[in-house]
């Protein structure tokens, strides 16, 4: 009887003390984590044997034998569904970058024209991003790319500017250059410019503290970077020749082409998640209190340098986080590329090599890893910007 | 006394704030209703009034924060206009220190100080920060230099936001409610500082409800109510002997307790 009642103080008093309390559920927590998963592996074996299928990833090495229509480097329908994969992570990966680059930019620029005063040009950028975000991107993915391979004109009545470019059904036909050997020169231009806005960035900054003179640093930085390697280019007697896309037969050939399901997959994803951080960006402007531009200016600051000193630096700590999401967002979602039969990592691994092999457990697995790494990559490089900017405050 | 010697000391005859007929309107609600203020340099005004008199909207004119309709305000002798030029040349002579400090918290207490006469007056670094620690020496917390705002009590941060308007070298210094926002042990500290620029000489319009601040260093004590000024005067004749019955029943309202 005694012992019994001893157990139970014990028990009890384990249980109602903070740290043991925690310490406990730890243990259940972990012990039926590790149930589950042994679970699920047991299971996986179990039917992987019933159905007389092993687990290998010897499959990637046998040809894959399809045609991807869109591919960065060589590929035919011989090589293998290794090779297969590259490609897709190359699309994906190409979708995703292009996509985080105009979002960011269309993102930027209606979250700013949203806080216009002027009362239009608000009320459109408002309609636009209330239309957009409402609708799910996928219909959104479906209605540009039906647009651009129904609404456009055949390659033989190509819509063209200067007669080198030719927006058609077939894709967004452009000139491709051909460098010269004295493109080189151009090349070692671009490359110093770059060095010397580093070195002039810094320059700038050591002169004001040291004499208060404030130099242009983004023009003379634009001039390093644009302008210098434009004239070199001209002076080295413009080193690049364009191969001009030319119509033979039903098609154009030769030159490069935006193929019409990147095309609408790039705007589509673009736009949609634009919207999004036009709003993040607008909250971010928001947030920073009409106390601080006031501040600035009684102290004789002029607007354009309180944006960038006292506005910018405290918006972007608010819109950082928020942004990272909407880069995730943007990078998943392109897996809806199947849908128009755009060739990401999803059609080509995900899809076909996994119906024509059979091996749903290991091209499933290689999905899931590849936009884990997709994922983690862009979210580590946005933590790490996210932790400079937000060392500036304490 | 001396606070007495001081406040008729060092009053000139050059009238360095001229408002004349000034009119504005939030929409159609007419804020302010003719304002007719003369300013003398070294001159310290307390301005009083029940909230929402317009007491603040008043002072914001004086360096556009806010903008006006109709009339004239002429600061320093430059005229209040729509040109950039003549704002940028009055923000430079005209600081402000506001209710709620409104300190930059993304840089430290010498940057806060030092942003300014940096970007807007274009000194050295070094010398920029000398001043700023100069200042911040004057107001007692030159230990605090390399906190951030978010670290520091209020009285200290108010402190701070007076020293960063100082490092400028304004000619003439706006308070907007300094002391509101304080507990009232972090009042004195605050004051003291301000008595102590009054002393100084430099031209003040303080707006507050610090009755004891407007005695001992005023010249002259401005009441206001419904955006209009009902009575101005100096303040021994202001608080014992006011003219006009708003100005009593506003006075044995906050001196009643």
């Amino acid at each position: 009887m005694e012992s019994v009642e001893q157990k139970r103080n014990i028990i009890s008093t384990l249980w109602n003390d903070k740290e043991k309390r925690a310490v406990i559920i730890q243990i259940f927590s972990i012990a039926g984590l590790f149930a589950l998963v042994w679970f699920m592996i047991g299971n996986a074996i179990s039917n992987l044997d019933a159905l007389g299928k092993g687990f290998s990833f010897d499959f990637l090495f046998q040809p894959a034998s399809y045609d991807i229509n869109q591919h960065l480097i060589s590929y035919t329908s011989r090589d293998t569904h290794l090779r297969a994969t590259i490609i897709g992570i190359m699309n994906t990966a190409m979708i995703a970058v292009a996509g985080i680059i105009l979002a960011t930019v269309v993102g930027f620029t209606l979250g700013v024209l949203r806080l216009s005063k002027n009362f239009l040009i608000n009320r459109i950028v408002y309609i636009y991003i209330e239309y957009i975000r409402n609708v799910p991107v996928l219909l959104h993915i479906l209605l540009v790319h039906g647009v651009v391979v129904h609404s456009l004109p055949n390659p033989k009545a190509a819509m063209t500017f200067n007669d080198s470019f030719f927006l058609t059904k077939r894709g967004f036909f452009m000139p491709s250059p051909d460098f010269e050997s004295a493109m080189t020169v151009v090349w070692i231009a671009l490359a110093i410019g770059i060095a010397f806005t580093f070195w002039f960035r810094r320059y700038a900054k050591r002169v004001q503290d040291e004499t208060g003179k404030i130099f242009p640093v983004f023009l003379i930085s634009f001039g390093a970077v644009v302008i210098f390697p434009v004239l070199v280019y001209f002076l080295a007697g413009s080193p690049i020749t364009w191969e001009i896309p030319v119509l033979k037969g039903f098609n154009f050939k030769g030159g490069m082409v935006v193929r019409p399901e990147f095309l609408a997959l790039w705007l589509a994803l673009s736009l949609y998640t634009a919207a999004f951080i036009a709003e993040i960006v607008r909250a971010g402007i928001i947030a920073v209190s009409h106390g601080q531009t006031e501040a600035a200016y009684a102290l004789g600051l002029r607007p354009g340098r309180t944006t960038q000193l006292i506005v910018i630096p405290q918006a972007l700590r608010v819109i950082v986080p928020p942004l990272t999401s909407q880069y995730l967002n943007l990078t998943k979602n392109s897996s809806l590329a199947i849908a128009i039969g755009y060739m990401d990592i999803v059609a080509t691994i995900g899809g076909i090599s996994l119906n024509q092999t059979g091996r749903e457990m290991e091209c499933m697995i290689i999905v899931l890893a590849l936009y884990l790494i997709f994922s983690l990559s862009i979210s580590s490089v946005m933590n790490w910007y996210n932790k400079r900017i937000k060392l500036v405050e304490r | 006394m001396s606070e007495a010697q001081t406040s008729k000391m060092a009053v000139s005859d050059e009238t360095v704030i001229k408002i004349h007929k000034m009119h504005k309107w939030y929409g159609s609600f007419h804020v302010l209703k003719d304002i007719n203020l003369d300013v003398k340099r070294g001159e310290r005004i307390v301005v009083c009034g029940p909230s929402g008199s317009g007491k603040s909207t008043m002072i914001r004119c004086i360096n556009r924060l806010e903008e006006h309709q109709q009339g004239d305000i002429i600061v320093d002798g430059v005229e209040l206009t729509n040109d950039l030029k003549n704002i940028d040349a009055i923000r430079r002579e005209v600081g402000m220190v506001f209710q709620h400090f409104n300190l930059f918290p993304h840089l430290t207490i010498l940057e806060n100080l030092s942003l300014a006469p940096i970007w807007v007056k274009r000194e050295p670094r070094k010398q920029a920060e000398e001043t700023a620690m100069r200042y911040l020496e004057r107001v007692k917390i030159p230990e605090q230099a390399l906190k951030y705002p978010g670290q520091l009590s209020g009285g200290q941060q108010q402190r701070v936001a007076i020293a960063r308007s100082l490092c400028m070298n304004p000619r003439i210094m706006l308070f907007d409610e300094p002391t509101s926002a304080l507990d009232p042990e972090m009042i004195k500290e605050v004051l003291d500082v301000m008595i102590e620029l009054a002393e100084e000489g430099r031209t003040m319009i303080c707006v507050t409800h610090e009755m004891g601040f407007a005695k001992t260093v005023a010249n002259r004590v401005i009441f206001m109510d419904g955006g209009e000024i009902i009575e101005q005067n100096e303040p021994n004749e202001f608080f014992d002997n006011p003219q006009h019955e708003r100005t009593q029943l506003f006075l044995s309202q906050i001196l009643a307790h």
